[in-house]
C-alpha cells in the first residue's frame, strides 16, 4: 500500500482552531466519596490523581475507597433499601429518576466538557453521544419504574436488593447511566464504582444525585481501582454485580460469585467482524468501517476492529479508506473539529504500541494516517493492518485501540466461518444493498448486536450484550430490565 | 420347560445411535436387593463425542422451523404416549409404585405438549421492536444459545429429563444429558422414543454413568454453550458454577422440586437458553437530519 494516488491532504484541508471553551465547569481540587448522600473521605487517606491524557496535566485529586469503605457504601445502600426505596410507590421512584434525567440534559455541557477532560474522547463525541445518550438511559428507565409487570407476562417481578456496579473508562458517564437507571427503575440501590482514570463525571453525577434529592444511600458512588472493585465483588450483603470491562476481568469476577447468590451480567470483550460485500454502497461502508473502528479512538467493546472485504472490491475499499483515514483530525480533543483524541491513558497507549509491534513482527502490513501529533498526551494514529490471518494475534485479542486488521473472503460461507471464528460474540456489522443477504448474514453472526448498513448504533431502547465470552445479559430496552430482578 | 427371557441391554445414546461406552465399563443399578440392569459407565470419551454430534447437528436444528420443532416436540409426545406402559414397568422396576409411575408418565406426555406448542410462539412473547430515536428499525429476537449439558435430576427417572430437556430443545438448542444414576432406565428407553420421533440424531444425546465422574467433563467442555444442573446437591453446583467460568458457559440451576406440579410449565424456562440478538438497519426517510450509517 502506497500513499493515495488520487488526492491530496496538504495544508489546504487545515481548520483554524475550534476549541469548545472550559471556563464554564466547576471542578474540585479533590472528590470524596459519596456514600449515604454525603461526601466522605475515604478511611484509606488515600487519594490518586485523575489526569488529562491529551496533557498529561493531573485535573483533581480523587478519594480510594478501601473495603471499609465499600462496606460503608453497602451499608447505606442496604439501609436506603429497606427504609426508603423499596417502601416507596413505584411512580415516585420513577419521578426521582425523571429529575436526575432532567438535570443532566441541563447540565449537559458541563459533563462534556468534563468528559473530555477526563478521558481523552472528543467532545464532539461526548457532546453529540455520551451526554445525550446518558441522559436518554435515565428518561427511558424512569418510565418503566411503574410498568415492570407487563414487561413479564405472568410474573410478579421484585427487586434482587443491593446492586454492585462496577464500568470501565471508556464511556464513563453512560455506562454508569447504562448501570444506574435500569437498577433503580426496578426498584434496587446502587453502590458503583468508576473507572481508575475516569472516575470526574461520576462524581459530577452525585452532585446531580444530591440535586435530585434522591433518598441519601440509594446511589453510593466510589472511586478506586481492582481492589476496590474486588471489595463490592466480595461483599456479603451485595446481591447483584453489573460489570463491564475486559473479559478477563469478568471471569475473575464471575469465579468470585460461585457459591454466593450473587446474580451477575458481565458485558465483556469483543472482536467484531465488519463485513463488506461487492454490492455495498462503498462509500457509506467506508465510513462505517471508519466509526466501527476510529470512534472513541477504538475504546470500544464493539469496535468493528476485523474487517472483511470481498476480494472484488478489495483494492477499491481500501483505497477510500485510506484516504478517509488521512482526512481524520488526530489531536485535542477539546477541538470541535477533532475526530481522534487522546488515549485515554500511557497504559492503555503501551497495550496498543504492543500489538502494533507484535502486528509488524507477524508479517503483516501497516498502514498509518500522517497527521501531526500533539507533543504532550498520549497518541495514536488510526492504524490498520492487512495480509493477517485468522491466527494473527491481532485478529484474534482485543486491542481497545483504533487499529483495524483486514482480511478478504470470497464466499457467504467463506466469510461466516471466518467472522464467527473467535471466543467473543458482542457485535457484527454487515454491509451490502441485498435485503435478502442481510438477514442471511444478521441471523448467522454469533453476536448479540448486529448492525446492518451501520455501525456503533446506541440507543436505549435498544438492547445490548454478548454471546460467548463477550458476557451475558442484556443492557438497555425492555430485556435490559431483567438482570435486576426476580421474576 | 420356561422360555429363556430376553434381557435388554441398555446402550447409551449419541449422534442417533446406540453404541456401548467407550469406557468398556458398566455398573449394576439395584432396587433392594434386585439389580435394574447392567448400565453404561460414560467416559470423557463419550461426553466429547456427545459434544461433537451435539454441535455438528445444531445448525440443522436451529435452522429447522419453528413449526417443525413443534411437530416434532409433539411427535416425542406421541410415540411416548404409545410406550406408556414400558415406562410404567421400569418406572415400578426404580421404586415408583403403580399409581406413581402412571401419573408420571402421563404428566411426562402432557409437558412434551405444551412445550410443543411454545416452540413458535415464545419468541413472539420475548421479541421486541425497539422504537430507537435515530432513523433505524431495531428488533430484539432470541436464537438458540447453541449446545446445553443437562445434569438430570437423580429422584426423578422419566418426567425430570422431560422436564429438563422440553424447554432446552423448543428453545433451539441441542444436548447432551446425563441420567440419574440410580434410576437410568427410562433415560435409555425414552432415547428409544426420540429415535423414532424424527428428532435428528444428536440434537439430544443420552449419557449414563456416574456424575462425580462425568460433571466436571460436561462443565468444562469449551464448545458447550450452557448448562442446565437439576438438583440442589452444593457440591455438584459449585464444581459446574466453577468450571462453566472458563468459557463463559450460561448456567442455571433448577432444583425441580414438584416436578407434576404445573409451575415446571413456563416460557421462562426456555428464556434460560436463548440468546438475545438485536439487529438494526437504516431507514431512508428524505428530509431527515443526520446520518443513519
Amino acid at each position: 500500500m502506497g500513499k493515495s494516488p488520487t488526492l491530496e491532504f496538504d495544508s489546504k484541508w487545515d481548520l483554524s482552531p475550534a476549541p469548545e471553551s472550559t471556563g464554564h465547569i466547576n471542578l474540585k481540587d479533590q472528590y470524596d466519596l459519596f456514600i449515604g448522600g454525603k461526601w466522605v473521605k475515604p478511611s484509606s487517606k488515600k487519594y490518586f490523581d485523575t489526569i488529562n491524557p491529551a496533557t498529561e496535566k493531573v485535573i483533581a485529586k480523587v478519594a480510594e475507597a478501601n473495603e471499609k469503605d465499600v462496606n460503608r457504601a453497602v451499608q447505606s445502600a442496604r439501609k436506603a433499601y429497606n427504609e426508603v426505596w423499596s417502601k416507596l410507590s413505584a411512580g415516585e421512584r420513577g419521578k426521582y429518576i425523571y429529575r436526575i434525567a432532567r438535570l443532566i440534559q441541563e447540565r449537559a455541557r458541563e459533563f462534556s466538557v468534563i468528559e473530555t477532560m477526563d478521558g481523552g474522547k472528543v467532545i464532539r463525541e461526548s457532546r453529540d453521544v455520551d451526554v445525550p445518550l446518558a441522559a436518554a438511559h435515565f428518561f427511558y428507565y424512569a418510565g418503566w419504574a411503574d410498568k415492570l409487570k407487563y414487561a413479564f407476562p405472568n410474573r410478579n417481578p421484585q427487586p434482587l436488593g443491593v446492586a454492585g456496579q462496577i464500568i470501565p473508562w471508556n464511556f464513563p458517564l453512560l455506562m454508569a447511566a447504562w448501570k444506574i437507571a435500569p437498577a433503580l427503575a426496578t426498584g434496587n440501590t446502587v453502590v458503583i464504582k468508576s473507572a481508575e482514570t475516569t472516575p470526574l463525571t461520576l462524581y459530577k453525577l452525585a452532585e446531580v444525585i444530591e440535586s435530585a434529592g434522591l433518598p441519601p444511600g440509594v446511589v453510593n458512588i466510589v472511586s478506586g481501582a481492582g481492589e476496590t472493585g474486588a471489595a463490592i465483588v466480595n461483599h456479603r450483603d451485595v446481591n447483584k454485580i453489573a460489570f463491564t470491562g475486559s473479559t478477563g476481568v469478568g471471569k475473575i469476577i464471575q469465579r468470585a460469585v460461585v457459591g454466593t447468590n450473587k446474580k451477575t451480567t458481565l458485558e465483556l470483550g469483543g472482536k467484531a467482524a465488519n463485513i463488506v460485500f461487492e454490492d455495498a454502497p462503498l462509500d457509506q461502508a467506508v465510513e462505517g468501517i471508519i466509526n466501527g473502528i476510529y470512534f472513541n479512538q477504538g475504546h470500544v467493546c464493539c469496535a468493528g476492529s476485523r474487517l472483511f472485504i470481498q476480494e472484488s472490491v478489495k483494492d477499491i475499499v481500501l483505497r477510500k479508506l485510506q484516504d478517509r483515514m488521512e482526512s481524520l483530525i488526530v489531536g485535542d480533543p477539546m477541538d470541535k473539529n477533532t475526530d481522534i483524541g487522546a488515549i485515554n491513558s500511557k497504559e492503555q497507549l503501551g497495550i496498543i504500541k504492543k500489538y502494533i509491534e507484535v502486528g509488524k513482527k507477524e508479517g503483516a502490513t501497516m498502514y498509518q494516517n500522517t497527521c501531526d501529533l500533539p507533543k504532550k498526551g498520549y497518541w495514536c494514529r488510526p492504524t490498520l493492518f492487512t495480509n493477517v490471518s485468522q491466527s494473527s494475534r491481532i485478529v484474534q485479542e482485543e486491542i481497545f485501540g483504533p487499529v483495524l486488521a483486514v482480511q478478504t473472503f470470497r464466499t457467504i460461507d467463506e466469510v461466516i466461518s471466518k467472522a464467527n471464528n473467535s471466543p467473543y460474540g458482542l457485535s457484527a456489522g454487515v454491509w451490502t444493498d441485498k435485503g435478502s443477504k442481510i438477514f442471511n448474514l444478521t441471523s448467522q453472526m454469533k453476536a448479540g448486536i448486529v448492525w446492518a448498513n451501520s455501525y456503533n448504533k446506541f440507543d436505549p431502547t435498544s438492547p445490548f450484550g454478548g454471546y460467548k465470552e463477550s458476557g451475558f445479559g442484556r443492557e438497555g430496552g425492555l430485556h435490559g430490565l431483567k438482570p435486576y430482578l426476580n421474576l | 420347560m420356561d422360555r429363556v427371557e430376553i434381557t435388554k441391554t441398555y446402550k447409551i445414546y449419541i449422534g442417533g445411535a446406540f453404541p456401548r461406552t467407550e469406557s468398556g465399563r458398566y455398573y449394576t443399578p439395584k432396587r433392594g436387593e434386585k439389580a435394574l440392569g447392567n448400565i453404561c459407565l460414560s467416559s470423557r470419551k463419550d461426553v466429547r463425542n456427545a459434544v461433537v454430534a451435539a454441535r455438528g447437528v445444531h445448525n440443522k436444528w436451529a435452522g429447522k422451523s419453528a413449526a417443525n420443532r413443534s411437530q416434532i416436540l409433539y411427535r416425542i409426545a406421541e410415540m411416548l404416549e404409545g410406550r406408556k406402559q414400558q415406562f410404567i414397568e421400569e418406572l415400578i422396576l426404580q421404586g415408583s409404585t403403580k399409581s406413581q409411575a402412571v401419573k408420571e408418565v402421563i404428566a411426562s406426555v402432557d409437558r412434551l405438549i405444551y412445550y410443543a406448542g411454545w416452540c413458535d410462539k415464545f419468541a413472539q412473547v420475548f421479541s421486541s421492536v425497539n422504537p430507537v430515536a435515530s432513523a433505524h428499525f431495531n428488533f430484539t429476537a432470541p436464537e438458540p444459545m447453541g449446545v446445553v449439558s443437562i445434569v438430570c435430576k437423580e429422584e426423578s427417572g422419566l418426567l425430570g429429563i422431560v422436564s429438563a430437556i422440553a424447554p432446552v430443545l423448543a428453545g433451539g438448542n441441542t444436548c447432551v444429558l446425563l441420567a440419574s444414576e440410580q434410576r437410568p432406565l427410562c433415560a435409555i428407553t425414552f432415547a428409544e422414543v426420540l429415535n423414532s420421533s424424527d428428532v435428528p440424531g444428536g440434537v439430544v444425546n443420552i449419557l449414563t454413568g456416574k456424575r462425580t465422574e462425568l460433571i466436571e467433563h460436561m462443565a468444562s467442555h469449551m464448545d458447550v454453550n450452557g448448562f442446565l444442573y437439576c438438583g440442589t446437591d452444593k457440591k455438584d453446583i459449585n464444581t459446574v458454577q466453577q468450571l462453566a467460568v472458563e468459557n463463559l458457559k450460561r448456567v442455571t440451576i433448577r432444583a425441580f422440586e414438584g416436578l407434576m406440579n404445573d409451575d415446571h410449565n413456563t416460557p421462562y424456562y426456555i428464556d434460560d437458553f436463548i440468546e438475545m440478538k438485536t439487529t438494526w438497519h437504516p431507514i431512508e426517510k428524505i428530509g431527515a437530519t443526520g446520518s443513519a450509517y
